[in-house]
């Protein structure tokens, strides 16, 4: 137990942020956020709000691979850009 | 250093302000409830630079005082019993993120039945949250433990929480004169807190999301290990506040006359204050006697219990606590000590639960009876059937008489 190649030393549940680390959660999804380009004047508040990150600055570009459908975006969207389409349908 | 004479409870909190904590959290309950009424007290009137977080639970409590830990700040909190037992889960959340934050824990009895008074079962019940726990067994120790607590939690080997406990009544609410030293003495002693890492935007990273079985046993045993390197630390403590304050309580034991001993007592808390002078009765009748005073719980000192019991006859372990089902832990504990390394007779008693008073008599006197091999192995020492128990008999005959 105490031998010096038994000892791990200072370990705790420390991480840092990291792409994908829990798999594509996009296989979640049920429904889809589906942007209206015409509508949308790119005011970022998507970007914003997504608890998930995977909203991309430029161009405003929704990460289908780790979305998960939340719809926090579609809600907060003051030009109602966003839709949340069910999947099947899609 | 100023003399004062003062509550143990209201002790705590000087001894709090002159180790220059900075946020306190904390709920009250009775016997602790003086503790934190003086760091208020304290706050208010702009004696203690500190940030006094009144919550609602002590669930919160204890949340608070990791979450004001991990800014990096100095944090403390006390609680007794039920407040204790409720902040269970959070407990092991903050020996799992490492934090340093020290907490008094008044040692009172766990309900039902309802009862305010002294027994260690509350702390017991939450031996393996990670936590150090340390008994105390006088005022001036609960000044002095306090300050060096935070030098042992705080050390980057050890990166644990702290938990003293003092006994319910028998210390929070008796006076005596004590000696306090200064925020600008203790300076010389404690550094301010440099922790390893803390919450900060420049250098993001989050503690406590998922670890895979991949990676979760190692944190597991880093917190063991930071026990086991708690026990040089809190000799070395002991030993650098001997030099610059000049009193001395123990570190992880503090022994009376083990040196020559044949027979020898163990115990915590203030049984053992009285466990001193039941050595001398028992000195007197012609038993050399030692007494082993067991501080820390955890890191439970087993070097420490081999080297006593190495060279005595037999033992006699006092416990405040049970835990069912296999007895007192300090006795069951300092069996597994010298299990292989140490072949003695061993006895246990239980006694003084929920605030019953044991005196050097009643210790004594077991002694004489383990050592005179007129006590079973194990005993409820002090234990009688009162008249408040007859309702619970009543029901039984009651009972009986109903399934014949």
């Amino acid at each position: 137990m105490n031998s010096e190649k038994n000892i791990v030393g200072f370990i705790t549940s420390l991480s840092k942020p990291k792409r994908g680390s829990s798999g594509k959660t996009g296989e979640w999804r049920v429904f889809r956020p589906v942007k209206d380009e015409e509508r949308c004047n790119q005011c970022l508040l998507c970007w914003v709000y997504c608890p998930e990150a995977c909203i991309e600055k430029d161009g405003i570009e929704i990460g289908y691979e780790y979305c998960k459908g939340c719809g926090v975006c579609a809600q907060e969207c003051p030009r109602e850009a966003i839709t949340m389409v069910k999947e099947e349908k899609w | 250093m100023v003399k004062v004479l003062e509550t143990g409870n209201h002790l705590v909190a000087l001894a709090a302000r002159s180790a220059r904590v900075e946020v306190v959290s904390a709920y009250p309950i009775t016997p602790q409830t003086q503790v934190i009424e003086k760091i208020a007290d304290l706050a208010t009137s702009g004696e203690m630079d500190v940030e006094y977080i009144p919550v609602e639970s002590e669930h919160s409590a204890c949340a608070a005082l990791i979450a004001a830990s991990i800014t990096g700040a100095r944090a403390f909190s006390a609680t007794s019993a039920h407040g204790l037992a409720y902040m269970h889960e959070m407990l092991h959340y903050a020996a799992g993120l490492r934090v340093p934050p020290v907490m008094v824990n008044v040692n009172r009895a766990i309900g039902p039945g309802w009862n305010i008074w002294c027994d260690h079962q509350d702390s017991i019940s939450q031996r393996d949250t990670g936590w150090m726990q340390v008994y105390v067994s006088s005022h001036q120790e609960v000044v002095d433990t306090l300050i060096q607590a935070y030098r042992i939690t705080e050390d980057p080997s050890v990166s644990l929480p702290l938990m003293l406990n003092m006994d319910a009544f028998v210390l929070s609410h008796t006076y005596m004169g004590v000696e306090v030293p200064e925020v600008e003495e203790v300076d010389r002693f404690l550094p301010p807190y440099k922790p390893i890492w803390k919450l900060d935007t420049r250098i993001p990273a989050t503690h406590g999301s998922v670890v895979y079985p991949d990676d979760f046993s190692e944190t597991r045993q880093s917190m063991h290990e930071g026990q086991q390197n708690a026990k040089g630390v809190i000799r070395k403590v002991a030993s650098d506040y001997r030099d610059v304050f000049g009193r001395w309580h123990g570190d992880l034991v503090d022994e009376y006359m083990v040196e020559d001993a044949d027979h020898l007592i163990i115990a915590m808390g203030s049984i053992a204050a009285e466990a001193r002078v039941a050595v001398d009765e028992l000195r007197n009748a012609g038993y050399r006697a030692g007494l082993l005073r067991v501080r820390f719980l955890r890191p439970f000192p087993v070097e420490e219990i081999r080297k006593a019991c190495l060279g005595c006859k037999d033992l006699l372990v006092i416990d405040r606590d049970c835990s069912y089902g296999i007895g007192g832990v300090l006795f069951n504990e300092t069996k597994a000590a010298i299990y292989g390394h140490v072949d003695m007779p061993a006895w246990g008693i239980i006694v003084g639960l929920g605030g019953r008073d044991v005196t050097f008599k009643l210790i004594a006197r077991s002694a004489m009876d383990a050592w005179d091999r007129k006590l079973p192995e194990e005993s409820w020492r002090d234990s009688h059937v009162t008249d408040a128990h007859k309702v619970t008999r009543e029901m039984l005959e009651r009972f009986k008489r109903e399934v014949s």
